[in-house]
């Protein structure tokens, strides 16, 4: 990715972070939520990551969002934007994070940069030659001199994560029960 | 070309974001939407290393992987704790955390 494009997209995303924040309003402070991850999944294309900028916008800015707007508005919260601001927590969270920056600036300073290895046609014609030939990922890697992120994430997915995967769909059932007996009992 | 540890600080400052939004916050929901920015910090962290650390050349996918996991659980996360926020809402009309002081209401 161009450099400046790699400032553009931190630029939004941090913009967004701090607008968080600062945002008296839940809605507005949502709305900079989804600015935030816009920014993040240009990084993560910008990183060669095609599905989990994806994966970013639509589950993130598409789905969990939205899902926090329509509680915001459920809960119609008006009395809150008139509070007064308590000043130990906001001197505890600056303190805190100002803290946690200098030490990540002081481990970056002291750690050994490294630049991003090409991704050119020679390098993905190379890597071709670990998977079986005549293989969906061969022949695009071979052909196209392209990186076929998806089929390589469901390769990966299916084979060397099979079993968490199986366990992730349980969870994903046990949340969606959760969430019923929750708001089901509330009703009566 | 960005470097990796431009990656690593970009993802530093966006969690040191959502760390001070947890602590400065009282709003439950707001403290909440910081949590995920946390999680989407590490998820850049993560996708950073994938690139930057080729396997025959490739990225290597396992801590993509990672990110996969990482953002359904999330999502499983999200639903969960709003479903209890409308829960404790009404329950005590109000979701502004130094008001939540008794664990038995």
């Amino acid at each position: 990715m161009p450099s400046y494009l790699f400032w553009l997209f931190t630029t939004v995303m941090l913009i967004g972070g701090i607008a968080v924040v600062a945002f008296r309003n839940s809605v507005s402070s949502a709305l900079s939520v989804v600015t935030c991850f816009v920014g993040l999944a240009g990084l993560f294309i910008g990183l060669s990551a095609f599905f989990v900028g994806v994966i970013q916008i639509l589950v993130y800015t598409g789905a969990v969002m939205v899902l926090f707007l329509f509680i915001i508005m459920l809960l119609d919260l008006k009395n809150e934007e008139h509070r007064a601001n308590k000043i130990a927590p906001i001197a505890a969270g600056l303190a805190l994070s100002l803290a946690f920056v200098v030490q990540l600036i002081g481990v970056l300073s002291r750690t050994p940069d490294k630049a991003a290895p090409a991704l050119d046609k020679t390098a993905l014609i190379t890597a071709a030659e670990h998977f079986p030939a005549g293989s969906k990922i061969a022949t695009t890697l071979v052909n196209d001199g392209k990186l076929p992120d998806v089929h390589l994430i469901g390769h990966t997915l299916f084979t060397g994560y099979n079993f968490p995967l199986q366990i992730l769909g349980v969870l994903l059932l046990v949340a969606t029960v959760g969430v019923v007996a929750l708001s089901k009992r509330q009703a009566e | 070309m960005a470097s990796l540890n431009d990656y690593l600080l970009a993802s530093g400052l966006l969690f040191a974001i959502g760390l001070a939004g947890v602590v400065m916050r009282r709003n439950i929901i707001i403290v909440f939407m910081c949590l995920e920015l946390m999680l989407s910090a590490a998820n850049l962290s993560l996708v950073a290393f994938s690139r930057f650390n080729t396997v025959n050349g490739l990225p290597d996918y396992n801590g993509q992987m990672l990110v996969f996991f990482v953002v359904t659980v999330a999502a499983a996360e999200v639903a969960v704790g709003l479903a209890i926020i409308v829960a404790l809402y009404r329950a005590r009309q109000t979701i502004h955390t130094d008001e939540l002081t008794s664990l038995k209401g």
